[in-house]
């Protein structure tokens, strides 16, 4: 059998193990991500939410994951 | 008796109508339901919210959306707690992305003691948002010059602080206020530091188009009464500015006539 490759990428300044080969949109579901409510950063650049199952995701990517919070 | 008929009297805030000149912020509650309710009681239609992180580890965290839903309320997003015009772009990038806003906060600020907004880091953000096609309702601080260039590089309102965010002071400078008014066509909202109801009157009663509210409302002993207070309070200062107060004199003179006095 084939061993499963891990990388780690960081989500909202969090490491995180993911499988190597995964896309942006594999990963939100697995963290149950309401897209329609949220914003998306890779590296800094804003994400075209809906060609994120086109985005794959490599070693040290930094993720961020955005919505809106009460303030003044 | 006819009852007296008021005009319509609607703010305009890049091209948008609006029947209340309350806009309340929605943070610092006790809760999201205490928060949504005094938003019902004041009558807003336009609310600030912030743009943080989500709790990757708490799936289940409330959220705001589902409390206040932005089909019916606008939300007004901010760029609080940005301290350049490089954050506060980003942040207001992203949150167009969540949901197409165009309409959104801009406050850049300068000190995290007194919370003032670094008006240089301000300006370059106005400019470079207005070309990209948002529209800029910018906190400021009192200054009628720093007012109008912030008006000649596209903000859609001007919003300058009564006093320090959180403070509730109260309006500290009436007559610059009044000189912004007098200078500009746009929106002139007071942004912070209203502390009472009748500093909203006041605001109101200067000229200003309407008023953002939040830690007066939110940290009151009473949200839901403050709320329906500074809606009342709202009101009633713009029906006295539009109702032309008397002139000031110094002397008395009496409200019953001097003729016939027995």
């Amino acid at each position: 059998m084939k061993k499963i490759k891990k990388i780690k990428i960081k989500i909202n300044g969090k490491i995180k193990s993911i499988i190597e080969d995964s896309n942006l949109s594999m990963v939100l579901k697995n963290l149950k991500i309401p897209l329609n409510k949220v914003a998306i950063e890779l590296n800094e650049e804003i994400i075209d939410k809906k060609k994120i199952n086109k985005i794959k995701l490599n070693k040290n990517d930094k993720i961020e994951i955005v919505h809106f919070i009460g303030g003044g | 008796m006819e009852a007296v008929k008021l005009k319509k009297d609607s703010l305009i805030i890049a091209n948008k109508k609006f029947n209340s000149r309350l806009i309340v912020g929605t943070g610092k509650y006790k809760s999201m339901s205490e928060c949504a309710k005094a938003i019902k009681l004041s009558g807003a239609e336009i609310v600030t919210v912030a743009v943080r992180r989500v709790n990757i580890s708490d799936k289940n965290k409330p959220l705001l959306m589902d409390y206040i839903d932005p089909k019916k309320i606008t939300y007004l997003p901010n760029t609080a707690g940005c301290f350049n015009s490089k954050e506060a772009l980003r942040t207001l990038r992203l949150a167009r992305e969540i949901g197409g806003w165009k309409l959104v906060k801009l406050e850049v600020l300068g000190d995290k003691k007194n919370l003032f907004p670094d008006m240089i880091e301000t300006l370059k953000s106005t400019e470079v948002l207005a070309k990209e096609g948002f529209k800029v309702m910018v906190y400021c601080n009192d200054d009628p010059l720093m007012a109008k260039r912030l008006e000649n590089s596209g903000a859609d309102a001007i919003m300058p602080l009564a006093a320090p965010i959180g403070s509730g002071l109260g309006i500290q400078n009436k007559i610059n206020i009044q000189i912004i008014r007098k200078q500009t066509k746009l929106p002139l909202i007071i942004d912070a530091g209203l502390g009472q109801a009748s500093d909203a009157t006041i605001a109101m009663e200067l000229g200003c188009d309407g008023v953002l509210v939040n830690t007066a409302i939110a940290k009151a002993k009473k949200p839901f009464e403050m709320a329906l207070a500074f809606k009342n309070a709202v009101i009633a200062g713009r029906q006295s500015y539009k109702s032309g107060r008397i002139d000031k004199i110094l002397m008395g003179n009496p409200s019953s006539p001097s003729k016939g006095i027995i």
